[in-house]
Order: C-alpha cells, then sequence, then structure tokens
C-alpha cells in the first residue's frame, strides 16, 4: 500500500499529497507521471510527479478537485493509503537548451516547477512564468523564485498587481529582443496552444508542451490518450507527453479532452452528495 | 476401445446450456453456463478412447485427451483434473476460451463423418476445471524451495503458466505485472460474460498458495529494468511473457474523432475497469449505433459488449467474407445470435464527424469483393469503388495489437524482429539476452491463450535445465 506521509492544501481546489513509493521515487524523472486508484473501484488517475525524495522514497503530487476521483482522493489525510500507485511512466522532459523558459498555467504549475528546477539545478539560465486565475490560487511562489533566476507571476483578474494570462508577459520579453533556446509550456490545451503561436511568431527554436489527455493503463495499451503531432498518430503515455509544440494538432486534443465531461459532472454531483449525506449521518 | 461402457454412439454433441441470447445481451453474466455431471458423463461415452489419440497431437500442450474424458465417464472427476493438470495449468480458462475447432476436436474420429460431431472436448475440460474448483477440499502444498529466483514479467497466460510450472519445482517465482490486477489479457481484454473474472482470480490465488509473489503496479522497463532484475535484483532468469497489447489503428481520417475507441480501451473500461457497473468511476460511452472494425475474437468480444453497454444496433464490419473470419465459430454465432449485425465485405475509408461535438457520427464504407489469395492464404479484398455511409455514434478498431516496445527499448541487446516480436531460439524462449526468456504473445504477435501458454510451459522447462546445469 502506498501511504500519504504529508498533505497540504493549497486553497479549496487544489492539493499537495506526499506518498510514500520507494521504488517509483528511485527513477521518477521531472516530466514523468504516475497513475494512482483511491480504492478498489476507483478510476486510474494519471498525474504529473510533482517532486520526488529518493532517500525517503516519497513522490509528491499536486491535484486539482475536478470530478468524482479527484474529489474522492482530496478526502484521504495522512496516513491514510492509496490503493494504487504506479511510475513514473512517459519519458522525462530533456534538459537541453542553455537559456530556457518554463511557462505554468493553473495546476500545470505544480508540473512546471520539478522541470524549472532540474534546469535550475544544472546551472541553466531559467525564466520562469506562472498563471493563475486570481491571487488566492497561487501556489509555489517561494519554489518558483529560487529555481529561477527571473519569475513573472500573472493573475487574469490582476489582484496580484500583473493582470494578463502567461503569453502576455511571454510576448513582452520576446518582443524585446529576448533569445530563448527553448520554451516549455504546461497547462491547459488553450494556453499551450497560445504560448506556442507566440513562440513561433517570434521564432523560437524549441517549443516543448507536456500534454495531459484522458488515459487509462498509460503504458501504451489502450491508445486513448492519442493525439496528432506532425500529422502523425502519438500516444501521450509512451511517445510523450512531451511534445514538439509546433508539431501538436491542439483544437483535436482539446476536442478530445471533454470526451466524459457530462459523465464527470454527473458523478462530481453525485460524489458530493454521498459526502454530503455521511456526514449527516 | 474402452471395456466398461458401451460408447454413445449420438451424432451430436450434447448441447451446451446457455442462457437465452435475447437474455444474454444484456448482462454480463456467463453465456455458456457449463454442463451437468449426468452431461458430460453422457458426451464422455462419445470418445471412442482411439489408440493414436489424434486429439492430443493437435492439442498446443499435448493433455492426454481420452485418457481425462475416460475419467470423466466413470464419474472420477478429481481424477480427470489430476490427468489434465499434468499438461495445462488453467484447465478452467482453456475450456472456455481454446478454439478446439481447430485443435484437439478438428482431428476428433468422431467429428469425421458427415453430420457427425466431434467429442465436446473443451465444454468437458471445462466441466472438469468448474467442478475441481467447486468441490476440490484438498490442501495445496508448498514445494520446497529450491533457492534459485525467477522473475516473471506479465501476468498473463504465458507468465501465469511458466510461474505455476517453476514455483512447483521449488523456484521462488516472483510475477511483475504492469497493471493493478493480475491476469493480463484474461482479465482486461476477455469480457466477464466469456471469462468470468472470479475463474481468474482463482488461478491467480492457486498459484500465490505455491508461493510465487505478485507485485502489480509494476511496470518492468521504467520501474526497474530487466539488467536491474538481474544485477540489483540477483533473479537467476527472467521469462518475458509481457504479451501484444499496442493496439492498432486503421490510419484513415477522423480517427481522433471522440466516440472512436480501440478494442483494447473499450475492454479495458469495460472489463478491467468494469465501467459497465454502476459503481465504477471509470466512464464508458454508452452509444446506440457501434461499428466494431475487424474479425477476429477481440472484434467479437466488444460488439457483444456493447450491446450489453445498451447499444440498439451494433455491426461488425470487416473487409472479407465470412469464411475469412477468423475468430471462433463458436463466438460468431453467439455474436450473431445476440443480434450483431455483421456487414461483412465493407472496408471503412473514412469517419465523419459532428462538427459541433466532435463525435464520430458517419462511417463510409467501401464494398469489396474477393480476389486471389494473400500471402495469408485467404482471398484478398479488393475495392469495388463502391461506397456508402453508416450512421455511427461509436466506432470501435479491433485490426490488431502488436508487442509493446518498452522492453525492447529499455533492454540492451534483446533482439526483435521488424514486428517488434521478441526473437527467440527454438522452443525453449530463450533471447538473445543470456538467463532471458519470453514467450507468448510478446514473440509470436496476437495469438491464442493455449499457445501463449504452451511458451510459457516450454520455456519453463528450459529455465530449470539452465539453472540445474543439466
Amino acid at each position: 500500500m502506498y501511504k500519504i506521509v504529508r498533505k497540504h492544501v493549497f486553497n479549496p481546489t487544489e492539493t499537495l499529497l506526499e506518498i510514500e513509493a520507494p521504488a517509483v521515487a528511485k527513477k521518477a524523472q521531472p516530466g514523468q507521471f504516475i497513475i494512482l486508484r483511491v480504492d478498489e473501484m476507483g478510476e486510474r488517475i494519471p498525474l504529473t510527479v510533482g517532486g520526488y525524495d529518493r532517500e525517503k522514497g516519497t513522490v509528491t503530487i499536486i491535484f486539482q478537485i475536478v470530478g468524482a476521483s479527484t474529489f474522492k482522493l482530496n478526502q484521504l489525510e495522512v496516513g491514510d493509503c492509496l490503493h494504487d500507485f504506479v511510475g513514473p511512466l512517459g519519458r522525462p522532459t530533456e534538459l537541453t537548451g542553455e537559456k530556457v523558459c518554463v511557462v505554468g498555467g493553473g495546476l500545470g504549475t505544480a508540473i512546471a516547477y520539478p522541470i524549472a528546477k532540474a534546469f535550475h539545478d544544472e546551472g541553466k539560465k531559467v525564466t520562469a512564468i506562472a498563471g493563475f486565475r486570481n491571487k488566492d490560487l497561487i501556489i509555489l511562489h517561494d519554489e518558483f523564485s529560487q529555481a529561477s533566476d527571473k519569475y513573472i507571476e500573472m493573475t487574469d483578474d490582476g489582484s496580484n498587481g500583473n493582470k494578463g494570462n502567461v503569453v502576455v508577459p511571454l510576448e513582452k520579453l520576446l518582443s524585446e529582443g529576448e533569445k530563448f533556446d527553448k520554451v516549455i509550456c504546461i497547462g491547459p490545451v488553450i494556453m499551450m496552444k497560445f504560448v506556442t503561436q507566440c513562440c513561433k511568431k517570434y521564432n523560437v527554436p524549441e517549443c516543448v508542451c507536456s500534454m495531459n489527455p484522458i488515459m487509462i493503463d498509460g503504458t501504451g495499451m489502450c491508445g486513448c490518450c492519442r493525439l496528432t503531432v506532425g500529422g502523425k498518430t502519438k500516444f501521450a503515455c509512451v511517445d510523450g507527453p512531451d511534445f514538439n509544440a509546433y508539431e501538436v494538432d491542439f483544437d483535436e486534443a482539446m476536442q478530445r479532452g471533454t470526451m466524459y465531461k457530462a459523465f464527470e459532472k454527473k458523478a462530481y454531483e453525485e460524489a458530493k452528495c454521498n459526502l454530503f449525506k455521511k456526514e449527516v449521518k | 476401445m474402452w471395456k466398461e461402457y458401451k460408447p454413445n454412439m449420438a451424432l451430436k454433441k450434447n448441447p451446451m446450456p446457455s442462457q437465452d441470447p435475447k437474455v444474454r445481451a444484456h448482462n454480463f453474466k456467463e453465456v455458456a453456463e457449463g454442463y451437468t455431471a449426468e452431461m458430460a458423463i453422457d458426451e464422455a461415452k462419445r470418445c471412442l478412447g482411439c489408440p493414436n489419440k489424434p486429439c492430443v497431437a493437435h492439442c498446443p500442450v499435448n493433455i492426454d485427451i481420452p485418457n481425462f474424458i475416460h475419467e470423466v465417464a466413470l464419474g472420477n472427476f478429481e481424477k480427470a483434473y489430476e490427468i489434465i493438470s499434468e499438461s495445462s495449468s488453467l484447465p478452467a480458462v482453456c475450456g472456455r476460451v481454446c478454439p478446439q475447432e481447430t485443435q484437439c476436436e478438428m482431428k476428433c474420429t468422431r467429428g469425421i463423418r458427415p453430420g457427425s460431431e466431434p467429442v465436446a472436448i473443451g465444454r468437458l475440460e471445462r466441466f472438469v476445471a468448474d467442478w475441481h474448483n467447486a468441490n476440490f477440499k484438498g490442501e495445496i502444498v508448498r514445494p520446497k524451495s529450491n533457492g534459485h529466483k525467477v522473475a516473471i514479467i506479465g501476468s498473463g497466460p504465458s507468465g501465469l503458466t511458466c510461474a505455476g510450472d517453476l514455483a512447483k519445482k521449488g523456484y521462488d517465482v516472483t510475477v511483475f505485472e504492469a497493471l493493478h490486477l493480475a491476469g493480463g489479457v484474461l482479465v482486461y481484454g476477455i469480457p466477464e460474460f466469456r471469462l468470468p473474472k472470479s475463474i481468474v482470480q482463482k488461478e491467480v490465488d492457486g498459484l500465490k498458495q505455491l508461493g510465487v509473489k505478485v507485485e502489480t503496479n509494476m511496470v518492468i522497463g521504467r520501474v526497474i529494468t530487466i539488467d536491474e532484475l538481474l544485477k540489483e535484483y540477483h533473479f537467476e532468469a527472467i521469462f518475458i511473457g509481457s504479451g501484444a497489447g499496442l493496439p492498432r489503428f486503421l490510419g484513415i481520417p477522423g480517427e481522433n474523432l471522440k466516440g472512436v475507441y480501440s478494442a483494447n480501451e473499450y475492454l479495458t473500461r469495460t472489463n478491467l475497469m468494469k465501467a459497465y457497473r454502476e459503481d465504477s468511476d471509470t466512464p464508458i460511452e454508452h452509444a446506440k449505433n457501434v461499428a466494431v472494425v475487424g474479425g477476429g475474437n477481440v472484434a467479437m468480444d466488444a460488439a457483444r459488449c456493447a450491446l450489453r453497454l445498451g447499444a440498439e444496433h451494433v455491426y461488425i464490419v470487416y473487409r472479407r467474407s465470412l469464411e475469412e473470419l477468423p475468430a471462433r465459430k463458436e463466438e460468431v454465432e453467439h455474436a450473431m445470435e445476440e443480434g450483431v449485425d455483421f456487414q461483412l465485405l465493407n472496408n471503412p475509408v473514412e469517419l465523419f464527424g459532428d462538427p459541433e461535438t466532435g463525435l464520430v457520427s458517419k462511417m463510409k464504407v467501401e464494398k469489396m469483393e474477393l480476389g486471389e489469395p494473400d500471402a495469408s492464404g485467404r482471398r484478398r479484398p479488393v475495392g469495388t469503388g463502391e461506397y456508402r455511409e453508416i450512421e455511427v455514434d461509436c466506432v470501435i478498431d479491433a485490426i490488431g495489437t502488436t508487442p509493446n516496445p518498452l522492453i525492447k527499448h529499455t533492454t540492451e541487446g534483446l533482439e526483435t524482429n521488424p514486428h517488434g516480436c521478441i526473437v527467440t531460439k527454438g522452443e525453449s524462449g530463450l533471447t538473445s539476452r543470456e538467463h532471458v526468456y519470453a514467450g507468448g504473445d510478446a514473440v509470436t504477435g496476437a495469438a491464442t491463450v493455449i499457445l501463449a501458454m504452451g511458451a510459457g510451459k516450454h520455456a519453463a522447462k528450459a529455465i530449470d535445465e539452465e539453472l540445474m546445469g543439466k
């Protein structure tokens, strides 16, 4: 069993869990992901590795409560165990390029952080841009500040004093002549699409996106996570999750991401309702 | 010819008691309900006990068929089970999913004369295994350890068989499974109504009682590599039975629309994740008009799952004719009885979606005709240039799978052929790497449970010979 050793609630919708999983911790690298199941009838939930401690044998995940399964996951406390925890899956992020910009949006910042840190630890010059809906949803502020040479934090509503999405500062930097070897973006598909368009406009040599499509097994078995890259079908679980963003068909990926929207919404309402019933008892 | 009783000279097999097609098309309970003891004894007496045993030669693991059937006829069911067990590790599974009509039953003397059916060997095997599972009260004795460690990668039919054979010899066996549940294709692929999962669980539990360790959630190649298993974990031999899990797609426009599944995804959601149950958290689309592309057992399984998930119309779209359908005859018949609509000599060329929802809405197919035989010996389908459209809201590709490349990519010096199948030397299953053996679909490409089981057996023997220094 995989024990939860630390829980940190960032805000009502985002939570960090540190989980005992020595075999995973031993091998995990930035950009890879894990799959977990909360209980016997649970869904397989893919989540990108948010950090790892090889000595302690723990892996950190940060998740957003978006449906019934993540809602259930959030009900667990320190000392509770996950039913299943498998990984690391997927290919790690390639730490090439001397001067990089790591862009994270929303929960994507949780995944962007270990990548920024890995580049920074290797002595590369790192600019980090993170975007949130408002200042109450800002996470990992100190961590990003320490893992980058320059850190820009944006909010959609401007509540932190920096209004705008992540493309605004990126475009400003590039238009002012900043040269990056590589831009890595992680976040909602729509955000990655616009970051990619911006990079293309300013001829950034390399733009990488980290895809997080719907998945089941995570080992290349089901093809559910397929996407079109350079006109070819690729599996995010084994060929990715990082892809050359210039070649990714983002519109198709967005469409595929909505496959179970209605089901998820219903299941989420039911899960909340069931919890309410339990509490009333 | 047996002396104890007169043979039953009935021309036909005892029919298999089955759920009514109209009822079973809407539930996941097992379709075939199994023989009663009386039926089994009556059927067993149809076996003539021919001295040349053509059935045995055509069984991939050479079960002593006439002898086990003889014991059934005498009512000695446990003895019959012992005879089967000498050659087969998974009789309850094989009795259900083996293609007997192209193996043992194909050469049965009773089936030679026109109008006469072979002995129902498969049904008898299943009866014996089920009887044993329900009535055996003895304890499984854990063999004395010989101290040698062997790792098995994958808990499908080949891995379970190899593990069982080695454990019985006293080896310290650990099975590594990538998914959260052991059983491989037996749990994620073959549906409940054809192979109840409790039967697979029983087989796995039996291995655990023999001392086999089963480690789930272990993706070998990622969590631990083959080289680490040998050097750091000190396994003396490894058997790779990782199957053929990578789905193939048609490569036609529209294939990434929503509502288009690989059979692996559709079946995994349904069988492994139990999406058909109310209490499962995993979603699946409950479509109205489902087209399954392909003609193998997997296509039949997917089509029949779709019916059970509430589809109003399920098509099998296959580019050749009924004669070339690679699925077991029984599966095709069951699918037809349940109301699956076979659109034969039709080849999908494009899928169209609803522009607003992105959900697949139409499949364009080309009418085909059969030309000259191709490399597989089957007549090649040729396009006629005549097209039509079928309305669908779900498409399932069941056109085959190839071995997962993960182990190949992470194991230096492991030779594979251009199809990605691991290259092995003869029956032993030894790969291009010392101490590393392989078998099942990982070596042959997608095939049958019984062939995989046979490969697991041969590899177990070869591993034993290597480690015992024979």
